[in-house]
Parts: structure tokens; sequence; C-alpha cells
């Protein structure tokens, strides 16, 4: 049977990563990929990471994707293995991230059989993949694994898993190599000429625009984010980000005006709102971002630029949609720009931005600091000021710590900030720092985290510690958790139904448990120490940081509200004014 | 709120899609998975050298939703053409159906009368029970099991409806 051109599955496999450029798959053995295991011990091209939990190899690969631009990989089991995984597919699939998992199945002849540890998993991922593949057929292999990865990184990213039942990756195939796979697949990337010249017009016509750009172009690349910047700067209009957009525009520009948002600046949102052209590149009209419907940017005239079509007119219909690469794109709108000799409105460019400035000039980050209080707007800035020149990556969980994280560091580089956006998942940060200081093992990785959050993938300590990873997590303990606190005072009448949890470990015992090392300030004037002090380490840290339990994220767009009503802090007014449930609108 | 109240339109909608196990699944659980409706489906392979099935579906909903719902679609992997057939011009739609009659007497006779009237054919009979068989738009289709409700109706198998644009050109 066996013959000198053919190879086992399992073999099959690996050639087909390495082709593809694989170095690190982020994984957890099991019964049905013992075969693949065993390949991998036999080889050194691959490097694997043990998590202690699937849903953190995908967040750790999710993290190796978001910070390199490549496509992350993970292998785990059949059943209870592929399961697991499913949260971090999700999170991948709102966020965009490149991914190919690949799970192991039970022969094929045992499928649907309700075998042991089978689980339906291109079933259950199907809403939440990009696409996924069940391989029965050896010979098939090599092609589904190029065709995965053509998939998860061509036009918008997003993760693809690959159901490998045993027998096929014990059977012996042939090999194709990458260059012999043609994928029907083929999104647009290049924009409608006809579209940009159009939105070239609109632009330099413009009395009150902003640019409002999110993830995509940071999918779409370091030369995309350049480009915007050039283009940006070019028109001297203001730029706001998304939460996913951190970094795609440098942080410390002063057309920046930082996040918009629900809990974005007050510049941005008010900016956003009476704009007279507003324009999207690679953002999605997220309800975080939009607020109420009917109000948002009532105004504008409206440009989107994404790379999904099904993303333009979805929450908020658009005058003028270009479908294609924010790199391509740009790149055109700049040589046309040039080309027609296009000069903004700059009497009118120059009364908006005494308007921003305004805007700008409320200030509406600032906070009351204590000198008894460590708080955690305080902390950021510490970690933010203390870290700064060596360019840190910084995870986040998700939840209050998580907002003041994106308010109050700037980011100058993308690829350097990694959240969960879309999703929101709460246990995110740790295993995605573990992700990026793998691909950048002389980095500085930062995960700064809730008590909560940390919580629920805690265990990947012990993955850290095993490979040596010197990811830096910062825990703002503030007993709560935190962003349910905040709702439940503003919004259910501060009767705070389970969201204290009474009960937490000593986080610096905890550390050192796991073998890592634990630090812990409890004073404002013990922050710079314990920041210091974990940098100088060369080892995974818990920094526990005792912060103010009664901080509120601000500004704050309350539910069903609009860009122009926002909450700026606890004693503003307007908070007596929450949304109700509108238009039969739940409010989430 | 003063909204305009958005019209909410019926759209015939054809997907060519690679025949392979699953692609009816992503195709449904897009629909029922972000609140669409669908009012009717079909689908056949219908090119085996390429290994395409094409897909038929009935819709409705705001223009907002149509154009969605087509967005989407294209967005699958495994779908290689998504035309709107109810915008793109003029086109025929069918659906067939076979009912089951039963009925004695003048009931019976009367039945026979009506499909002689609809085009229908008996394609099975025995002493008590017709199966007819009719082809039409849907409103026929509906129209004829109206009528055969008194006559003695008790079962209903419809295809669905299938559609094709009118004119020369290929999809």
């Amino acid at each position: 049977m066996a013959h000198h051109d053919t190879l086992t599955g399992a073999e099959i496999l690996l050639k087909a990563l390495v082709d593809q450029g694989v170095e690190v798959i982020f994984g957890y053995p099991g019964g049905a990929v013992l075969p693949i295991y065993d390949e991998l011990f036999k080889q050194n091209r691959l490097r694997h990471v043990l998590v202690r939990h699937e849903q953190a190899a995908v967040h750790a690969a999710e993290g190796y994707a978001r910070s390199t631009g490549k496509v992350g990989c993970v292998l785990v089991t059949s059943g209870p293995g592929a399961t697991n995984a499913v949260t971090g597919l999700a999170d991948a699939q709102c966020d965009s991230v490149p991914l190919v998992c690949l799970t192991g199945q039970v022969p094929t002849h045992l499928i649907g059989n309700d075998a042991f540890q089978e689980a339906d998993i291109t079933g259950i991922t199907r809403p939440c993949t990009k696409h996924n593949y069940l391989v029965k057929d050896v010979n098939l292999l090599a092609k589904t694994v190029h065709e995965a990865f053509h998939v998860a990184r061509s036009g918008r990213p997003g993760p693809v898993l690959i159901d490998l039942p045993k027998d096929v990756i014990q059977n012996r195939g042939e090999y194709m190599p990458p260059s012999k796979v043609k994928s029907k697949y083929k999104p647009q990337v290049k924009g409608d000429l006809k579209a940009i010249e159009k939105a070239v017009d609109m632009i330099a016509h413009a009395k009150r625009p902003i640019f409002y750009v999110g993830g995509g172009v940071i999918n779409s690349g370091p030369a995309a984010c350049q480009l915007l910047t050039q283009f940006v700067r070019m028109t001297g209009f203001p730029c706001t980000l998304t939460l996913m957009g951190l970094g795609a525009f440098p942080g410390s520009d002063p057309l920046f005006l930082g996040m918009l948002g629900m809990h974005g600046t007050v510049e941005a949102n008010m900016a956003m709102h009476d704009c007279d052209l507003m324009i999207n590149i690679g953002a999605r009209f997220d309800d975080r971002v939009t607020g109420k419907l009917d109000g948002f940017a009532p105004k504008s005239k409206k440009i989107h630029v994404d790379i999904d079509p099904s993303s333009i007119n979805k929450n908020v219909a658009v005058d003028l949609a270009v479908v294609g690469d924010c790199a391509h794109i740009l790149e055109d709108m700049i040589k046309v720009w040039k080309a027609k000799q296009c000069r903004t409105d700059e009497k009118a460019i120059k009364t908006w931005w005494t308007q921003i400035e305004k805007w700008r000039d409320v200030n509406c980050l600032a906070f009351e600091n204590s000198n008894r209080l460590i708080k955690p707007q305080y902390a950021i800035q510490r970690i933010y000021e203390l870290t700064r020149h060596r360019n840190p990556y910084i995870c986040t969980e998700v939840g209050q710590h998580q907002m003041w994280a994106a308010q109050h560091l700037r980011f100058d580089l993308p690829h350097h900030w990694l959240t969960s956006g879309g999703l929101g998942t709460m246990g995110y940060g740790l295993p995605a720092a573990m992700g990026v200081q793998m691909a950048h093992p002389e980095s500085l990785v930062i995960d700064i985290a809730g008590e909560s959050s940390i919580q629920m993938n805690i265990q990947e300590m012990a993955t850290l510690v095993q490979h040596r990873l010197p990811v830096k997590i910062v825990i703002l303990n503030n007993q709560y958790m935190g962003m349910v606190r905040q709702w439940q005072e503003l919004i259910h009448g501060g009767r705070y139904s389970e969201s204290h949890m009474i009960h937490h470990p000593d986080f610096v015992k905890l550390a050192e448990a796991f073998g890592a090392v634990g630090l812990r300030a409890e004073k404002p004037e013990e922050v710079d120490g314990v920041i210091k002090e974990m940098m100088a380490v060369d080892r995974p840290v818990i920094v526990e940081m005792r912060t103010d339990a009664s901080e509120n994220v601000f500004p704050m767009i309350m539910p069903g509200m609009a860009h122009n009503e926002m909450v700026l802090g606890p004693e503003d007014k307007s908070r007596d004014n929450p949304g109700s449930e509108q238009d039969g609108m739940v409010l989430v | 709120m003063n909204k305009p109240v958005e019209e909410i339109n019926r759209h015939t909608i054809a997907v060519l899609v690679d025949n392979e196990s699953g692609v009816l699944a992503r195709v449904v659980g897009l629909f029922s998975g972000r609140g669409y409706n669908i009012e009717s489906l079909t689908v056949a392979e219908v090119d085996p050298r390429e290994n395409l099935s094409r897909i038929t579906i009935v819709t409705s909903g705001t223009a907002m939703i149509i154009e969605q719902i087509k967005n989407q679609l294209r967005r699958l992997v495994p779908v290689h053409k998504v035309h709107d057939l109810t915008i793109e011009g003029p086109h025929v739609s069918r659906e067939l159906a076979l009912i089951k009659v039963n009925a004695t007497g003048e009931k019976r006779v009367e039945s026979l009368r009506i499909a002689d009237i609809f085009r229908a054919r008996a394609i099975d009979s025995t002493n008590e029970s017709f199966v007819f068989e009719v082809v039409g738009a849907t409103e026929k289709v509906d129209a004829f099991v109206k009528l055969m409700e008194p006559l003695g109706l008790t079962d209903v198998s419809r295809t669905g409806v299938v559609a094709i644009a009118r004119g020369p050109n290929p999809i």
C-alpha cells in the first residue's frame, strides 16, 4: 500500500502548514489528533505551544495573527477540544482575524454515530467561521489546507476551520503544493475608479468633514495605515478611530480626535454628529459606535470604503460606497487627489477646527486623581508613560479597564493594540498576549486586565511559565465586574445583582504558585515602582493594582442615545435621562 | 418617531453554488441566523461537469434587507453568483404541485372538470381518489388547491418556485 510518492495524512498536513509559512501552532492534544502530534514530535520546523484550555489556543493564535498580519494556526482534538475552541472562533469572526483551526474528528465511518468525543463541529461553527471544511479524502487534504489559508487571509479576513477525521490523517495520499491549487474565491480588492473620483470630489468640497477609520485599515496592512496617514494629513481633516482601529493613524497626531463611540471622546463624537461629510474607511457602523441610528450624524453625507460588500448599507445607509481593499483605494484616492490638484475648502475647514477645539477643551478624559486610592485611569497613564519607550504590545480583557486603556493609551503604530471588540470576550487578553509574545519574543507585551476577566483564562499562566513567555499582566482590581457594576449603577437603580465578587484569589500568591512573579500596589505612590519592577523582570509577572472600586468610565453614550447626548461624568445632569426602550429596540 | 413606512417586497433570487455537502445548510443558516424570511426554496444540481447547483429563493423584505441578503449570500465561499430576478428584468417562474383528492360521485366529476380548466393532469387514480399534477405560477397553484379543498383534498406536495430570466442571456 505504501508508495514512495505517498504520505500519511498527518505528514501531508504538516507539509502543507510549512508551505503556508506557519511557524507556530497553538494547540492541545487528544485521541483524534494523536497521529498529528506523533508527526509533530518527529520534526522541528513547526513549534507548538501547549495551552491549558482550547479557547486560549484560539485567542493566542489571534494575538499572533493580529500582531504579525499572518494567519494564526490552532490544533485541537475532536468533541470537547473543538467545542472549547468555539468562543475563540466567534471572537475571530467578529474582529476579522485570519486563523486556520484544525480540529480532530472521529473516523469517517463513525461520523454521525454519536461516537466518543464526537461533535458536529462543522455544523456548530458554520455561523461563527468565515468558512469550514470536513475533509473526507486524504487526497483532498493538501488542497483543502491551502484553500483554507487563502480564504482566511483574503478579502475580509476570518477564521477557517478544517475538520480532520482520524482515518483521513492516517491514510496515505498525495501531496499537492500551494502553486497547484486554484481557488475560485477571489474578493474584489481594487475599488471602482469612478466611485473613487466621486469620493475625492466630495472630500474636496466638504466643509465639516471627518475620517472615521476602523480595523479594516489595520487588517489591510501597514501600507494602508501609511497611506491613510498621508491622505488625512494632505487634507488636514480630523480623524477618529474605532476601538479596533487604534493605531491605524498615529495617536500623537494633532489631527487625531481620539476614539469614538459609547466611551469615545467628546471631540470625536460631537464632530461625528455635526459633520457634513463622513469618510468611513474600514469600519462597520457598529452599534457601539453609532448609538441611536435615528440621531447618527443626521446632517452628513457618508462615504463608506469596505472590502466586505455586506458591510455597506447594513446598519447605516450611505451616499457613496467603494468596495475593495483600503490600501488600494487609499492609493487611488491620493493619486486622483494629486492628479486633479484638489484643494480643500480651507476657510471652512479652519472654522470647523475652531469648533472642534472647543469640544477638545472640555478635556473629557480628565479625572479627579486621588492620593489615597489608585485611580484606574492614573494606573493606565503611568503604564503608558513608563513603557512607551519600549513600544509595547498592549492586550486587554473586556470591561472598564479595556475602555480606560483605549482612552488613555496612545498608539502610533498599527498591530500593537489587541482587544476583543466585536464579541467582547472576557478572558481574551492573557492568551492573546501569549500569542503576541511568541511572535515577538524580544518585545514588551502587556495584558491590561480586570480581576474578573483575568480569571476566565488564568490557567494560561502555566503556559507562560512553561514556554518562558515573559508577558506582563496588570490587573486593575476593583473587586467588581466593573462594567456590569457601572451599568447597574447608571441604568438599573444601583441594584448590584451578582456583580460583586466577594472572594478573589491572592493574585501575588497565585502568580508565585504558577512559577511567575507577583507584585502588588495598593497606593498611588506604589504604582510607578511596581511598573518599573515588572519591566525589569524577564519572566511572566502579575501586577495587582488595588484600584478605586467606585470609578466609572466616562464619557458615556447611554444605550439608545445619540452622539451629542453624552454623559460626561458623575455630576452630569443628562445622566438622569438615560435611554429607555424606544421603538421596541431592546437596549444592550 | 416618524419613520417612513418602508415597503416590504417579495423577491426571487437565483443563487449558483458549488454542489457540496453543507452548502444548503450555509444558505438556510444564514437566513435563520440573521432573521430573514424564506417563503420558498428549491435546489438541484444544474451543471454536473462544473459541479454546480442552483438555488431559487423567494424572500421578502425592505430594499435594505434584500440588499443585505444578497451581499450576505455572496460572502459565502461556495456561492458563485447571486441574481435578483425580481429587479434584474422580466423572468418566468413556475411551481409544480402534486395534489391528492379523495372523492366519489359528483365531487369526483367536479374535481376532474376543474383539473381540466387548470390544465392539471391526473397521474394516479383509484376508484375513490386522484393525484393531480399542476404546473404554473404560485398564484395558479394556490387557486387550484383552494378549489380542491371542498372536493376532498387530502394531501399537497409543492416544489416551491423555480425561476429563470427571460431572453437569451444566461445567469
